[in-house]
């Protein structure tokens, strides 16, 4: 179901994203927003203008010529960030705040937690945590860690 | 290091600091920094972003390649945030030059940046000397509480991140404990005396068996003289044990008791003084678990177990004093099982800590269930989802089965493990005994009487393992306790506050902005309202009018710039007392259980029944109170007489009518009622708005026409000022906004959108 699609879209050089639609109104400024970042990551994906105003919603990126795919794929690239934790190394207390040090799949980091609170059940299997400045990070099978990791991830759970 | 005069530099790492010397040229100095923490492709990599007085300066720390830009006119830094990564971009007229991306931890260090590299670039194009610019406020970069004169870290943040509970939290109850001292040592010695009585009996046992039993077997007559004066002894030490006990139990009772009801108290109040921004995050079931249930255990704990155990320590200190003195060596043997114990204990402390602690936490999910559920009650009717909401509770007791399951697999191996060491121990006794009294070392009495008092010590030390648990227990309420307690209101006094006893009501906001979480939600908002003047904040929803008015409200603390009241920063008044001369009119009024009076004087209690009732006349209230049965007495809010909207509201408008305030704030006061309704509120508003500086929120436009100007907001931003007909003729967004509620259309989409507007128009018949 690969038809063109009734608008443009291109980079500028002020690295912003650039949407025409099949009038002819471009809109400078473009992002792509997921629909459902967690359970449905690939399918529904919204472009809306600066402002927050939905121009186009692309049901399955798939569907989109290569560039834009591209394009969009990209612009999702630098905007979502919701490390998912492979490893935790240790953390400094078993009790809130405490510091956290992880391996997540964009390099190690460690963060604070603030309180019990924000380790939160997304599914049976898998949490995810917001640290002290609001950042989300995702563990997706909390199985699927190591023993160590396991066990310390258990104290909060 | 001359080159850097910026303070916060000192912050900076050695690495960086050389890194950056060396590249720094005759005269160039340093203005500004930040450490970026995140690479393009948003993975974690260190780096930095230098101001100097020439020039920016970039680095990864994982590269060698300086990057460097020197001013010139067209430049430009700014940032941009999305989910708590900001994106700092540097462009020049044609095209980006580059961009950098970071954890918003670092953010007002970001303004700092941008607003030096502005003024850096401006005065080095025109060559001109730059002004300094002298804070009257230092805040702190995390968390924006106000520093005292000299401080250079930040109180508030130290207290969040330093703390570090265990066991000894336990020990934190001394501030509660304190007031009763004097008490507290005279149940310490009752303690001690009625230990030492309860200790006679088996040393009685000795010489009644030596000197009457054995003697009797071996053919002597029993000395009665001798028995009564034993026998008397084991009663009077008994009876003097009882009393004792009697009197350390009741004494240790009544402070314990105290102290709980203390800790209840005082955590409730500081509970009271956080900010909105606490009850925000927590929910309800949780905080009154923590208040109700766990000052009750650690007064449990305090008057029962504490005494218990510490009765045990002095017993089981005076036995061993005791049997050293009769026979040493076999004091040792007998002595021997307890450092095992000890080392059991201490084996098993950690596990069950942990697991007291996740059986409280999931004891609170149960309880956050029912605190979600029971105010829910009426959705769950409506769609039938009862079942479901059945299942989500069953499934937190499963879980709470399963895990209290898992604590007591150890739980349950411990106690008899304990039981079986003291058997272990007593037979070790025995034998040793016996071997001692076949060398006629010691004497059959001397055995009893150890048997006696080691009976009783090892039933002590069982109870005494149970310790462990109930003090973990103890232990981790009193961290949940203190977790409150320790917390620092986000709105903080100041150290220095000054007293206001009468405002004018004039209100500055300067470059205001306020962030929630990650999300950005008032923008550089710059405002003056002079005394007496009406406001009406106009916008849709989510265009942060209520931000903006709890901000003025102070039940959150602006993010950067500041509100002044009569020229004062009202973070430097103390926060009740700068309330005090605000007035808050809500969308839904609450009404606290009690009469009507009651609820009118709720801002003012000592008020008189006049002043009560003018109020309740200016509110157009006082007719509708006249027809409840009881007038003013009538008993409203929760489990009271039913009020209409339009009613309570009423009440609410006379509540903030009685205090008198200088500032009011209406927040869609009239949303939730009809328009005849609206229209008594409004009367009634008009009375209260007189000659006072009044801020309104509205979402029926119409209801703002009254007011001096109109601010109307868009995205956290201020996009237009101006009266009614001055926003009219201007055509701008007001206009827009007015045109689609005079035709009725829905709100929300027209004002984004002008260019749909004659669709959304069309669709409405």
């Amino acid at each position: 179901m690969s038809h063109a699609p009734n608008f443009q879209l291109t980079r500028n050089a002020f690295g912003r994203l650039v949407f025409r639609d099949q009038w002819g109104a471009m809109q400078e400024g473009v992002v792509p927003i997921r629909g459902f970042p967690i359970t449905n990551p690939n399918r529904g994906i919204a472009l809306v203008d600066c402002h927050g105003h939905e121009l186009i919603w692309i049901d399955c990126l798939a569907d989109l010529p290569s560039d834009y795919r591209m394009l969009i794929e990209d612009e999702l690239l630098s905007r979502e960030f919701m490390p998912e934790i492979k490893r935790l190394y240790n953390v400094s207390s078993f009790t809130t705040p405490s510091t956290w040090k992880v391996v997540t799949d964009r390099g190690e980091v460690s963060f604070i937690l603030k309180g019990e609170e924000d380790v939160r059940r997304l599914t049976s299997s898998s949490f995810m945590i917001t640290d002290s400045h609001g950042i989300h990070f995702l563990i997706r099978d909390h199985l699927s860690l190591d023993r160590n990791s396991r066990k310390l991830l258990d104290h909060f759970l | 290091m001359q080159q850097f005069h910026h303070s916060s530099i000192n912050h900076l790492s050695q690495t960086w600091r050389e890194a950056i010397a060396s590249q720094l040229t005759d005269g160039e100095n340093v203005m500004a920094w930040i450490e970026t923490d995140l690479d393009l492709q948003l993975h974690f990599a260190k780096g930095i972003v230098v101001v100097t007085n020439q020039r920016l300066l970039a680095k990864m720390y994982v590269s060698d390649i300086w990057q460097t830009w020197s001013y010139r006119q067209g430049l430009l830094l700014t940032q941009r945030d999305y989910a708590g990564i900001g994106c700092l971009e540097l462009f020049d007229t044609h095209s980006r030059l580059a961009h950098w991306r970071y954890r918003l931890g670092s953010d007002s260090a970001v303004n700092r940046l941008i607003e030096s590299f502005t003024q850096q670039r401006d005065s080095y194009c025109t060559a001109s000397e730059l002004p300094r610019i002298a804070d009257a406020f230092i805040q702190c970069p995390a968390c924006g509480a106000v520093l005292g004169m000299g401080q250079i870290d930040c109180p508030v943040c130290e207290k969040q991140n330093n703390v570090q509970p265990s066991t000894w939290t336990l020990l934190r109850l001394w501030r509660f404990a304190k007031p009763y001292q004097g008490r507290l040592l005279i149940g310490f010695l009752l303690t001690l005396c009625s230990t030492a009585a309860t200790l006679v009996p088996p040393y009685l046992t000795m010489p009644l068996m030596d000197n009457v039993l054995i003697p009797y077997q071996n053919g002597h007559p029993i000395n009665n003289e001798l028995v009564a004066f034993y026998l008397s002894g084991l009663l009077g030490a008994s009876v003097l044990a009882w009393m004792l006990g009697w009197a350390r139990t009741y004494m240790l009772a009544l402070v314990s008791e105290r102290i709980g009801a203390d800790l209840r108290t005082t955590t409730y109040e500081h509970l009271l003084n956080l900010s909105q921004e606490y009850f925000g995050g927590k929910r309800t079931g949780d905080l009154m678990a923590r208040i109700g249930a766990e000052t009750d255990r650690i007064n449990l704990f305090l008057s029962l177990h504490l005494l218990d155990f510490a009765t045990d320590v002095i017993m089981i200190a005076m036995t061993a004093v005791i049997l050293i003195s009769i026979n040493p060596w076999l004091a040792l043997v007998t002595l021997v099982p307890l450092p095992i114990i000890a080392w059991l204990i201490h084996l098993v402390r950690d596990r069950l800590r942990i697991g007291f602690e996740k059986v409280d936490r999931i004891w609170a999910e149960v309880n956050n269930v029912l605190a979600d559920t029971i105010p829910g009650i009426r959705v769950i009717k409506a769609f039938a989802q009862e079942k479901r909401e059945a299942a989500r509770f069953r499934a937190a007791n499963q879980r709470n089965l399963q895990i209290n399951d898992r604590v007591n697999r150890i739980w349950s191996l411990f106690t008899p493990t304990v039981t079986l060491l003291t058997e272990v121990g007593l037979l070790v006794v025995w034998i040793f005994g016996i071997w001692q009294i076949s060398n006629d070392e010691i004497t059959v009495g001397v055995l009893t009487a150890f048997l006696a008092y080691i009976g009783r010590f090892y039933i002590r030390l069982d109870s005494m393992s149970r310790i462990v648990s109930i003090t973990q227990k103890a232990a981790a309420g009193t961290k949940r306790i203190f977790d409150i307690l320790d917390h620092v209101s986000s709105v903080p006094e100041s150290p220095n506050p000054v007293h206001l006893n009468t405002v004018q009501g004039q209100i500055e906001l300067r470059n205001v902005s306020f962030r929630y979480g990650t999300r950005s939600i008032a923008q550089d908002i710059n405002l003056v309202i002079t005394p007496g003047e009406m406001i009406g904040l106009v916008g849709h929803s989510g265009s942060g009018k209520s931000t903006l008015v709890n901000l003025i409200c102070r039940f959150y603390d602006v993010t950067e710039g500041k509100i002044l009241i009569d020229g004062h920063d009202i973070r430097s008044l103390p926060v009740t007392e700068y309330r005090k001369h605000i007035g808050l009119v809500l969308q839904e009024p609450f009404l606290f259980y009690g009469t009507i009076a009651e609820n009118i004087a709720y801002g003012k209690p000592d008020a008189t029944h006049d002043e009560i009732v003018s109020a309740a006349r200016a509110a157009h209230a006082h007719e509708f109170i006249l027809r409840l049965p009881h007038g003013y007495d009538s008993l409203v809010g929760e489990r009271g007489q039913a009020l209409s909207g339009g009613e309570r509201q009423r009440i609410s408008i006379a509540r903030a009518l009685l205090i008198n305030p200088r500032i009011l704030i209406l927040d869609e006061a009239t949303s939730s009622v009809d328009t005849t309704t609206e229209k008594d509120i409004q009367k009634a508003l008009d009375n209260l708005v007189r000659g006072r500086t009044t801020i309104a929120i509205a979402h029926r436009l119409s209801t703002l026409q009254e007011a001096n100007r109109l601010v109307v907001l868009d995205r956290g931003k201020v996009v237009e000022i101006g009266n009614h007909s001055e926003l009219m003729s201007r055509e701008g967004y007001y206009y827009r906004l007015y045109q689609a509620q005079a035709r009725n259309v829905d709100v929300e989409d027209s004002g984004y959108a002008p260019f749909i507007e004659h669709s959304a128009a069309g669709e409405i018949k």
